[in-house]
């Protein structure tokens, strides 16, 4: 029994030369959000029971901003390649997982600059 | 591509639950539940943004009991997330393996996030009781 295999059944198949780059974003932005993400959900609890004008200038607050900009782009990022994997691996249509992975990277798009907005509305 | 009625290799449903493998699909699940987290995240930004009016109605959904245990349920959802996400990261860089060790560690997150979630709500309690 032969181990080759033709060229023909593996043209095209092959890597995409891409794989190494999802994988290390997604470590990247998991270990950037370890501490953003604490900072966060403690602030917000500290904030649930406060009136609307203390939470606005919290967010106004230059180290706030800063690290809500930072939290915004990193939190998408890691969720849009984490259902990215998700989609690639249950999604077995090839046309409708083309149009899930086109609205994931839209969607995350979208909600990083609807929040990024928001808090330029607030802080500037 | 392939034959419809291929035999197909053995998956979960075949396998008994165990510890390891109910925590990596819960990995996936809580990362999916976190997602509709961030959609709410992003609704509380544009809220304050938008004004007094619209962060008090947005306030008082989150506030209701049903806005309360979809909170939690984030609550636990981040932490575990985030305890089991430092779990994969020292799998990443090549340390414990040993099953023992994963059996441990995997305690350890669960642990570690049923803590973290009943002391961050006992102390948003404790806060809200101050003022």
């Amino acid at each position: 029994m032969t181990r080759s295999v033709s060229l023909k059944s593996i043209k095209g198949l092959g890597s995409a030369k891409g794989g190494v780059h999802h994988w290390k974003m997604q470590r990247l932005t998991a270990i950037a959000l370890v501490p953003l993400c604490i900072w966060l959900a403690v602030s917000i609890s500290l904030l649930a029971n406060a009136e609307y004008e203390t939470i606005i200038e919290w967010v106004a607050k230059p180290a706030v901003t800063t690290l809500l900009l930072l939290t915004i782009p990193a939190l998408f990022f890691h969720l849009k390649l984490g259902l990215q994997i998700i989609i690639e691996d249950y999604v077995h249509s090839r046309q409708v997982r083309s149009l899930c992975l086109i609205g994931n990277v839209f969607a995350a798009l979208i909600l990083t600059v609807v929040s990024v907005t928001a808090v330029l509305r607030i802080s500037l | 591509m392939g034959q419809p009625d291929r035999p197909l290799s053995p998956y979960l449903q075949v396998y008994r639950p165990q510890l390891n493998s109910v925590m990596s699909i819960s990995h996936r699940f809580t990362g999916l539940f976190l997602g509709v987290g961030a959609l709410f995240l992003t609704c509380w930004l544009v809220s304050l943004a938008a004004g007094p009016v619209q962060y008090s109605m947005f306030h008082m959904w989150a506030g209701s009991i049903f806005g309360r245990f979809i909170l939690l349920v984030w609550t636990f959802s981040l932490f575990y997330h985030l305890c089991n996400g430092i779990r994969h990261l020292f799998w990443d860089a090549g340390y414990g393996y040993e099953l023992k060790i994963a059996l441990i560690s995997g305690w350890g997150v669960l642990i570690c996030s049923a803590v973290l979630t009943g002391g961050l709500w006992v102390w948003i309690f404790f806060l809200g009781a101050r003022t």
